[in-house]
């Protein structure tokens, strides 16, 4: 009894851990199950199971298109809002200059402002431009809000370089545009490809902004949002799933490709 | 020409970028904020009258979703604390060989959209979930209490959704510490309680004050967690900020709240980091 309890309080930490774990992943598992429930048009009560779903993804009316435009729009938010912040975040991390506090003040701030905010305003310009919401406009608001998010991760990644390498580089007869490709730009990668990551599933996951600047078109969160109240199809529950288990995949393998080049 | 500097040059896209969509819409915001209806005119259309009365009687109005979203996001807030800490404590302390897989466990979840996840719950806490009838049989609620459409279930949900935003500052700076000085604590009798207290916990302090802020922002200003999990009686600043936009087309009103809610949250975000003395946010 003594053994048991003393056991217990050891691996109490790591107890917590796995039960933390469980309920992060509670719902994540009932999306899944629900993703085979042959449930017809709403996924309440299990029907009973059925691989149909899996088969069909596109089946609901839908709910690929509205895949389709939120990869499309994560891509370019991503992309766009990666060079900007990066941009940013050497400017930031390497230089010294006249308005450098009032850059970290612009950088935050869109960080300390609510999403229903910076939506909100958002649509507010555009209406005045007489812009109307869609496409272009969602883009536009997902870069802004993953812009901030790129520039603290890579200037985390920056300010943790060892400034001996690229002194080295440079005691090595490197000028300074061949350090920067050379020694800077490789050490810093990682962090950037952590911004882009971070920014493609924020903008992927959005949907108050989006609610704010889409118009008509939807995407795949408000597609999910505006079938909540008629049920949502089991469809939705694949392509969720899915896109789980994808991006588990892309982590782990990014992570082993990262190790195996560490040792070689 | 003069040279433009290195730096700036590589500002100049990105802040122009924040410029035109961050600063810009807020300085319409604010001008729409004190616009007042068009005598005779369609619903939506307003003109400029300076009426900062607008900000009174918009608080007035919705003081009570007001004061909501504040308790609920503080709670949610304070409750994701105490889950993460802990969690965070076992990944960078306990985690081993599996440090990396658990942090990729951490993000996991975003990757099932937010939303499906917080139906999800809806589902499994719901009346049709097996939870309810669970806790009712076994007599620890009563037959008519439900856990969905409550204060309870919008907590809870907010809460859930951002833990890992909570999670994974914490982990950041509660690694960053140096075992040696837990075990100089221990050596220098002190107890596990006294270690936390005094080593630990001031030592994450950068990482307690970046979680909290990532979830209590996004937690004040959420709607969707109210409006999926919650009743008409618990709606949040965000519900109404929402249905004045689309529903009420009632700009004004809408712009006033959001700045409201704007700067209370900076006062309060301002106060907090100076409280507890870490500015290196950015």
């Amino acid at each position: 009894m003594k053994q048991i309890s003393r056991w217990f309080q050891r691996n109490l930490i790591r107890i917590y851990a796995v039960v933390a774990f469980t309920y992060l992943f509670i719902p994540v598992a009932y999306t899944f199950a629900f993703s085979f429930n042959d449930s017809g048009k709403s996924n309440l009560v299990w029907k009973g199971f059925t691989l149909s779903n899996w088969q069909n993804p596109c089946g609901a009316p839908e709910v690929c298109s509205a895949l389709g435009n939120s990869i499309k729009i994560g891509f370019l938010a991503t992309l766009f809002s990666t060079i900007l912040g990066t941009m940013i975040a050497f400017a930031i991390g390497r230089h010294k200059f006249k308005g450098r506090s009032t850059t970290n003040l612009l950088i935050f701030l869109p960080m300390a402002t609510p999403e229903i905010v910076l939506g909100a305003s958002l649509l507010s310009l555009f209406l005045v431009f007489k812009i109307n919401p869609g496409f272009w406009p969602t883009v536009i608001a997902h870069v802004l809000f993953c812009v901030s998010f790129v520039v603290v991760t890579v200037k985390a990644r920056i300010a943790s370089l060892d400034p001996r390498l690229e002194q080295a580089a440079m005691d090595l007869y490197a000028n300074e545009r061949e350090t920067f490709r050379r020694v800077t730009l490789p050490l810093v990668a990682p962090g950037i490809a952590a911004a882009a990551l971070l920014a493609f599933s924020l903008s992927f996951d959005d949907f108050i902004i989006t609610n704010f600047n889409s118009g008509t078109m939807t995407t795949f969160p408000k597609f999910i949002y505006t079938s909540a109240a008629r049920g949502i199809p089991a469809q939705a529950n694949v392509i969720g799933s899915a896109m789980f288990f994808l991006a588990l995949a892309i982590v782990i393998i990014g992570q082993f490709v990262g190790r195996k080049r560490k040792v070689s | 020409m003069k040279k433009i500097s290195t730096p700036y040059l590589l500002l100049i896209p990105g802040m122009g970028f924040l410029f035109t969509f961050f600063l810009l819409p807020l300085i319409n915001l604010a001008q729409t904020s004190t616009q007042t209806p068009v005598g005779g005119g369609d619903t939506g259309q307003y003109e400029q009258t300076f009426r900062f009365q607008n900000y009174i009687d918009a608080f007035v109005e919705n003081k009570e979703q007001f004061g909501r979203s504040f308790l609920y996001a503080t709670i949610a807030t304070v409750l994701a604390l105490a889950i993460a800490y802990p969690l965070a404590y076992a990944i960078a302390f306990k985690g081993g060989k599996l440090k990396n897989l658990m942090l990729v466990l951490v993000v996991a979840p975003f990757f099932t959209s937010f939303l499906l996840r917080t139906i999800a719950w809806k589902q499994i806490l719901g009346e049709e979930g097996f939870v309810v009838p669970t806790l009712r049989s076994l007599h620890i609620i009563s037959q008519s209490t439900t856990l969905t459409s409550s204060a309870f279930a919008v907590v809870a949900g907010m809460t859930y959704n951002f833990l890992p935003f909570m999670t994974l500052p914490l982990y950041a700076s509660i690694d960053r510490i140096d075992p040696r000085t837990l075990e100089a604590s221990g050596d220098l009798y002190a107890n596990g309680f006294t270690t936390f207290r005094k080593v630990t916990l001031p030592l994450s302090m950068p990482g307690v004050v970046a979680g909290t802020l990532l979830t209590f922002i996004p937690a004040a200003g959420d709607y969707v967690n109210a409006a999926i999990l919650g009743s008409p009686q618990t709606k949040m600043l965000g519900n109404v900020i929402e249905s004045r936009y689309f529903k009420i087309v009632d700009y004004p009103t809408a712009a006033a709240l959001s700045f409201t809610l704007m700067a209370a949250i900076l006062v309060l975000v301002t106060v907090y980091v100076r409280k507890a003395g870490t500015e290196e946010l950015v």
